[in-house]
């Protein structure tokens, strides 16, 4: 396309259905532009509109519970429009211009404020939506602010510089979505961010702030964990992201999460989530943007003081989006077909994680929020050797490794122990020991031990036969696989099963490891491991994972100390080894 | 900037073809065309082919043909440029009708009159507009019902290999399906690159029935052109969309078979000469599979659905070829066929482990099939999974060294690949399935049911009675 002065990154009209395009590159008078939707019907010599700024997100109060496609168009405000197919060149904005929000101001008419300052809050929701003066702005002075009821555009008044040029400010401002918001600094991650899974919180955590890829074949279950995290998570806001994925899956999101209740505040789920639906048949340009969208979004939020989780499903679509653009460009193809920059585009991404204290030029009280990001990989073929998994293994702290063998036999969530890892278990030493008890490190180290044992043990048995392992060995076995059917299974769709506080998870995790002293004590008096086995308070254990109410930890402790005691199994009762 | 008058150039005429490469002819610079527009090509005896406009640079535009560009000359080939993309006629008087891959009828009745035209690529859906999938659908195949179950809406492969009965399969369920108690569905049939004998086959089946008058077939068989396979899928699911959406069907749409659909791409593909991705496919199949599955769905407040069943022939079995991989990960689920269970004489010889529906927990449950309905699969699924491991293992160390329990799990995993999965001709309803799933179960002592909750197990479980010797 020839054009006078374009910007690379800047935002054009296409054609007569005035398609959303966006330059990629400009050589001399030549501007190549990408066109986010599908470009049938374009002819050669149609017109071109170029509206002079790059692509933004719109931030401001009403993006909780929306959602919205991969340009930020509002998906549910189209739909109750009618438009129920998304016809090429369809737009409406992404906040609802006509609403207005009660704002009250916090810094008082004259004062100083600068970047990243708290003006006042906006009345949304359960969350209190905290108006910041945009990160580019610059200090100066507060004039006409007030309180009232405003739209998202109107002035709530204005800021003016040293030099006396006036900003109007307003409830919602723009940003590029390709340039990181500031921060004043980073912090480190030492806080878990809690997901109710078991085998995640206790065996490998993620920090608040922190990153996670969780890669997997099809049918291993990535969306699965990636929803449990949406549900289940202690994030006070959720940017969930659907790039080249179903579309019926995001409707099953979108008919579950306004019944759902988050469980610390009560309120439907759907208040504290926006989500961001680009499904694998809508147009691969916008899927690219879609990750860049959602993770700026995150960052508005980080910058209000929240802990954000970003959940994006899948990376990978998003990689092929870069590759099947760069292919169109003709650019040099690295690693299978992808560009030679995946890597740093990848990292460009899950850097934009951390915990970190908000930018607030004017000062203010410390404001300290985080951004986590869980980024799902779809390897093809299941094979973690290929590019995008890689180049996600460098950059994140920890890794879920989905297992296709798990999946078939329904332990979900597949998440395998032997290939997983996390590099926050140092960090949230302190935190753990506070929110779930003060042995975490020490039962999960056994716990890693127990089933690293239980891996060779199976090695040998293929060999020789069970009968040929010595009692202990038999015992680690047979306590493996409870730790397997018990702890780390956990059933996404049973109402008590489905989250878990950290609390329950460790008593439960004492009980199965307290398992093998009862065990070992009525091998010594004689029984047989089956009849061990039998025993009611092993069975009791098989089913403890579903054990509900407020006295579950003394419950399973109780249990933990009969199993201990080998209760039912051996004729007396032994003594408790130390 | 001067506007052309679409319609002074509804129709034009022009010779000059400068390039023949495979199934993309190439011809200098026309103004006014624009991307997707259809072309009809005619040869120097006056025979016609179709096509459509695939790229327009500065100087050329390329058009991809159909039928291929053998046997076309350069300087005696004439094309007609439409002013708009392919529409295919569309109403419910093709159900009952047999057509080619293009839609025109080759029963040699009347032709149809069409409702509507419709473009053939379809419009995404928006997916807040969708409707949660959650009607449970009865195909009357127990390892699908109970383990692997069919949705309203719902996009489900059938995974084969060669030589495996996937056809019988496709057949037995489209066929079958009903809501539960309710109506056969509205079935469009399209087949892609497949023999006229599996053609015959479908035919047969569906007359059999007595439902051909609700069956629409497309035909592009394995002789007819290769690129038209790009299309007939495209007019299956408009027909589709029309009958689902416009008239509120239950539409059930299989297309058979997708690995020849993706061959297809990759020749044109090559054609163009694009930088292919694995095994010579192109990067951007992943996107276009999606753009036909995700055709699949339910609109909300709408009555309708539109259930897609794509049966994909995994080459040499490989489940990782990237044609079953990329439909795998697009589909919701996918039923798996075993080449060692079609040895042993199962049919349907579904292999359960890898068997997966992603969207059947919304299906299912009290008020839909039966409370118990995800713990009864879950245990099944888990006593089958350890009897296959216990198998291998007895391989190796014989069954003289497994304990009694074990013996016990190693006898239900062949029972329920005899009893359970194998059903031949019959049609399971729900409820015998159901029965059959708790009878064997019976054999497995109640303690070591543990994914079952225990007031299941006091309602539905009964030992087995011994067997008499």
């Amino acid at each position: 396309v020839d054009l006078g002065d374009v910007a690379a990154g800047e935002i054009l009209r296409v054609g007569s259905l005035r398609l959303l395009g966006e330059v990629l590159s400009v050589d001399g008078d030549i501007a190549t532009v990408q066109v986010y939707e599908e470009t049938a019907g374009l002819r050669v010599g149609d017109p071109v509109e170029a509206t002079g700024r790059p692509m933004l997100a719109q931030l401001g109060p009403g993006l909780l519970g929306n959602t919205y496609d991969g340009l930020q168009r509002p998906l549910g405000a189209l739909a109750a429009g009618g438009a129920a197919r998304l016809r090429p060149g369809l737009t409406a904005p992404a906040l609802d211009p006509e609403r207005r929000w009660r704002f009250e101001p916090s810094l008082a008419d004259g004062a100083t404020a600068g970047p990243g300052d708290v003006l006042g809050t906006a009345a949304e929701g359960p969350l209190e939506h905290r108006v910041l003066v945009p990160p580019d702005a610059e200090t100066g002075t507060l004039q006409g602010l007030r309180a009232g009821e405003f739209t998202v555009s109107e002035p709530i008044g204005s800021l003016v510089g040293a030099d006396g040029r006036r900003h109007d400010l307003a409830l919602a401002h723009g940003w590029p979505i390709r340039r990181p918001r500031p921060v004043a600094r980073r912090l480190p991650v030492d806080e878990p961010l809690l997901t109710g899974q078991r085998v995640i919180d206790m065996l490998f955590p993620v920090a608040r702030g922190g990153t996670a890829v969780i890669p997997g074949g099809f049918g291993t279950g990535k969306t699965v964990v990636e929803q449990a995290i949406a549900r289940w998570s202690d994030a006070q806001v959720v940017v969930y992201v659907g790039c080249g994925e179903r579309g019926n899956e995001m409707a099953e999101l979108l008919a579950a999460f306004p019944e759902l209740e988050d469980p610390r505040t009560g309120r439907p789920l759907l208040e504290r989530t926006v989500l961001i639906a680009n499904t694998s048949n809508m147009p691969v340009a916008a899927r690219e943007a879609s990750v860049q969208l959602g993770v700026t979004i995150a960052e508005y939020f980080r910058d209000q003081g929240y802990d954000v989780a970003l959940l994006a499903d899948s990376t990978s679509r998003w990689a092929e989006a870069l590759r099947e653009i760069s292919g169109r460009l003709q650019e040099l193809p690295g690693e299978e077909g992808y560009p030679a920059y995946l890597g740093s585009r990848l990292a460009a991404f899950y850097e934009r994680a951390g915990r970190a204290v908000a930018v607030a030029a004017g000062g203010g009280p410390e404001r300290v929020g985080s951004l986590t990001i869980v980024g799902a990989v779809s390897p093809p073929g299941g094979d973690f050797s290929e590019p995008v998994t890689q180049a996600s293994l460098r950059l994140a702290g920890t890794f879920w490794a989905l297992d296709p063998e798990l999946a078939h036999a329904r332990h979900f969530p597949a998440i395998s122990w032997t290939r997983s890892y996390s590099l926050y278990v140092g960090h949230l030493r302190r935190a753990m020991a506070r929110l779930a008890g003060p042995d975490w490190e020490a039962l999960r180290a056994e716990a890693v031990a127990l089933l690293g044992r239980e891996q060779q043990l199976l090695e040998i048995v293929q060999l020789v036969g069970p009968d040929a392992l010595p009692d202990d060995d038999r015992i680690a076995l047979e306590q493996a696989r409870i730790m397997r059917e018990t702890f780390l299974r956990q059933h996404a769709f049973d109402p008590v099963d489905a989250s878990r506080p950290p609390d329950v998870q460790l008593a439960l995790l004492r009980a199965v490891l307290a398992a093998r002293e009862g065990l070992r004590a009525a091998l010594d008096d004689g029984a047989t491991l089956e009849s061990a086995m039998a025993s009611p308070a092993l069975v009791e254990l098989q089913r403890a994972g579903s054990l509900a109410g407020d006295d579950v930890v003394e419950r399973l402790d109780e249990l933990a100390a009969r199993l201990r005691r080998g209760d039912g199994a051996a004729p007396e009762p032994p003594e408790v080894a130390a | 900037m001067t506007r052309l008058d679409p319609t002074a150039l509804s129709l034009r005429t022009v010779r000059g073809v400068e390039r023949l490469n495979g199934p993309v002819l190439t011809l200098r610079h026309v103004p006014g065309v624009a991307l997707g527009d259809e072309v009809t090509i005619r040869d120097e005896g006056g025979a016609t082919r179709h096509g459509q406009v695939l790229e327009i640079g500065e100087e050329a535009i390329a058009v991809e043909v159909y039928e291929g560009t053998s046997s076309l000359s350069l300087d005696g080939t004439d094309l007609e440029l439409g002013s708009e993309a392919f529409r295919l006629g569309v109403s419910a008087e093709m159900l009952g009708r047999a057509m080619n891959g293009r839609g025109e009828p080759v029963d040699g009745g009347p032709p149809v009159v069409p409702l509507r035209l419709r473009r053939v690529d379809g419009e995404a859906l928006n997916p807040a507009s969708r409707a949660n999938p959650n009607d449970f659908i009865e195909t009357g195949i127990s390892a699908i019902d109970l383990l692997a179950s069919l949705v309203r809406g719902q996009k489900l492969p059938v995974f084969t290999g060669a030589g495996l009965p996937a056809s019988e399969l496709a057949a037995r369920i489209a066929t079958g399906v009903r809501l539960r108690g309710g109506e056969p569905f509205a079935t469009i049939f399209a087949a892609l690159g497949i023999t006229h004998r599996e053609a015959d086959f479908f035919t047969d089946a569906f007359e059999a029935s007595g439902m051909l008058d609700r069956v629409a077939l497309f035909l592009n068989l394995a002789d007819d052109p290769a690129m038209e396979r790009l299309l007939t899928p495209r007019c299956a699911l408009t027909l589709g969309e029309h009958l689902a959406f416009d008239l509120g069907m239950e539409v059930l749409v299989i297309i058979t078979d997708i690995t020849a659909y993706g061959d297809a791409l990759r020749e044109l593909g090559t054609a163009r000469e694009e930088v292919p991705g694995r095994r010579g496919y192109p990067g951007y199949l992943y996107t276009d599979l999606a753009t036909l599955f995700e055709r699949a769905g339910r609109i909300r407040d709408q009555p309708g659905s539109l259930t897609i069943m794509p049966v994909v022939t995994m080459p040499d079995d490989d489940i990782t070829h990237p044609i079953p991989d990329l439909t795998g990960y697009i589909t919701e689920g996918q039923i798996v066929l075993s080449r060692e269970l079609h040895g042993a004489g199962i049919f349907p010889p579904i292999d359960a482990l890898p068997c997966l529906s992603r969207v059947m927990n919304a299906g299912i449950g009290e008020g839909r099939t039966r409370p118990e309905h995800r713990a009864v699969a879950d245990q099944l699924y888990a006593l089958y999974a350890r009897g296959r491991e216990l198998r291998n293992l007895m391989a190796v160390i014989g069954e003289a060294a497994l304990s009694a329990a074990e013996t016990r799990v190693l006898r239900f995993a062949d029972a329920f690949e005899r009893r359970f999965v194998h059903q031949g001709a019959e049609r399971r309803s729900l409820d015998q399935t159901f029965d059959l799933a708790w009878e064997l179960l019976g054999a497995i002592p109640r303690d070591e049911l543990i994914r079952i909750p225990t007031e299941v197990l006091d309602r539905c479980w009964r030992p087995a009675e011994e067997p008499k010797r």
